[in-house]
């Protein structure tokens, strides 16, 4: 298999572009696909600081990696879920490669603050991980980017991972979220930060390909919680029909954004953010979603 | 061959020379959830891999 940029022999191919590339005209596909949703969707600007959100994984690491060659000023956030070993050793990751770098970054420990992992937390709230999880992350990185001046928050969120949601969302109609489901989600309330995913033009398998030539050190280990998670079965659904048909999942997910586009024009109005009576984030209730669960952790506790 | 496989993490054995296509085939992996990885260098599908060599299958789907 030879390269079809340059004919040196091919390390990877592409089905649904056709096509194949060696290592370097590889890698020069994956920071265009990554430079170019930033510019085309207006994501940040050059003089803008961007707090990346790292787990430790492939997607996070490989985009502070790339933001950071780009010349972007660049600020890890890492969010310590206390999830036993696999969150000892996903710390551990993010510390060696900032540190191997010279990069910024904050950890923000769920158990220091709450003296409870996330397994715990959402144990004594009776919630499923994965949603308090999300609650968790959404809160703190925004506060987190807030706090230390970051209008942006960039997260490692690839086309498999957009397909697979928006195929959840499309298969239990919430509309609410399909709204919301785009690369770039402005800031509306001035102590919210601008949400962004550059990775969205890249597949999982592509960003894992680049991690592995640049010999970014990740962790390969799944969380222990993502065990039979309806994400994954979408995953496997779409590439099942990628496998069949290559390019479905690109087309479906382009083709909802083509969509979505008209869809903006006619969208209701965002609903009104208030400040929590508690701790001041934005919120569409009077007590955040992130401070009622502290709230009832507490009183479990 | 010697295979690693992750989740969980495991060595299965498979006859060679084959190319990266058919040992994926053989153990009903799709191609576009992994990786296949010589050593410490990416492998691309129509490589052929030896019966005395090891080869990881690194899976690239994330539940996030």
């Amino acid at each position: 298999m030879r390269c079809r940029k340059c004919s040196a022999k091919a390390i990877i191919r592409l089905p649904r572009h056709n096509t194949a590339f060696c290592p370097a005209c590889f890698s020069e596909y994956v920071t265009d696909q990554i430079e170019r949703a930033i510019k085309s969707d207006r994501m940040f600007g050059r003089d803008e600081g961007v707090a990346v959100a790292v787990s430790g994984g492939k997607d996070s690491l490989v985009l502070w990696e790339i933001l950071s060659r780009l010349g972007y000023r660049t600020l890890g956030l890492h969010i310590d879920l206390g999830i036993g070993e696999y969150s000892e050793r996903s710390r551990k990751k993010v510390e060696a490669f900032a540190a191997g770098r010279g990069l910024p970054f904050v950890v923000h420990s769920l158990r220091e603050e709450h003296g409870a992992g996330l397994s715990e937390i959402a144990e004594g709230l009776r919630r499923p991980p994965c949603s308090a999880c999300g609650v968790v992350k959404r809160y703190n990185m925004n506060a987190i980017a807030f706090q230390h001046g970051m209008p942006v928050v960039a997260t490692g969120h690839n086309l498999d991972d957009e397909a697979a949601r928006l195929l959840g969302n499309v298969l239990h109609w919430q509309e609410d979220y399909l709204d919301k489901q785009s690369p770039v989600l402005p800031n509306s309330h001035p102590k919210l930060v601008r949400k962004v995913k550059p990775l969205y033009r890249l597949a999982e398998r592509e960003i894992a390909a680049w991690a592995v030539l640049q010999k970014i050190d990740y962790i390969v280990d799944e969380c222990p919680n993502s065990q039979g998670s309806k994400m994954l079965l979408y995953k496997d659904a779409l590439n099942r029909l990628e496998a069949a048909s290559p390019g479905t999942k690109h087309q479906f997910y382009f083709q909802f954004l083509d969509r979505q586009k008209t869809r903006a024009q006619a969208a209701p109005a965002e609903p009104d953010l208030r400040e929590c009576a508690s701790c001041g984030q934005p919120s569409t209730a009077e007590v955040c979603g992130y401070c009622k669960l502290v709230g009832t952790l507490k009183v479990l506790q | 061959m010697k295979i690693l496989l992750h989740h969980p993490p495991r060595e299965v054995a498979v006859a060679g020379p084959k190319k990266v296509c058919q040992v994926l085939r053989e153990l009903e992996i799709l191609p576009d959830t992994v990786l296949v990885i010589r050593g410490d260098a990416l492998i691309a599908d129509d490589d052929v891999v030896g019966d005395d060599e090891t080869v990881e299958v690194r899976p690239v789907i994330s539940g996030g």
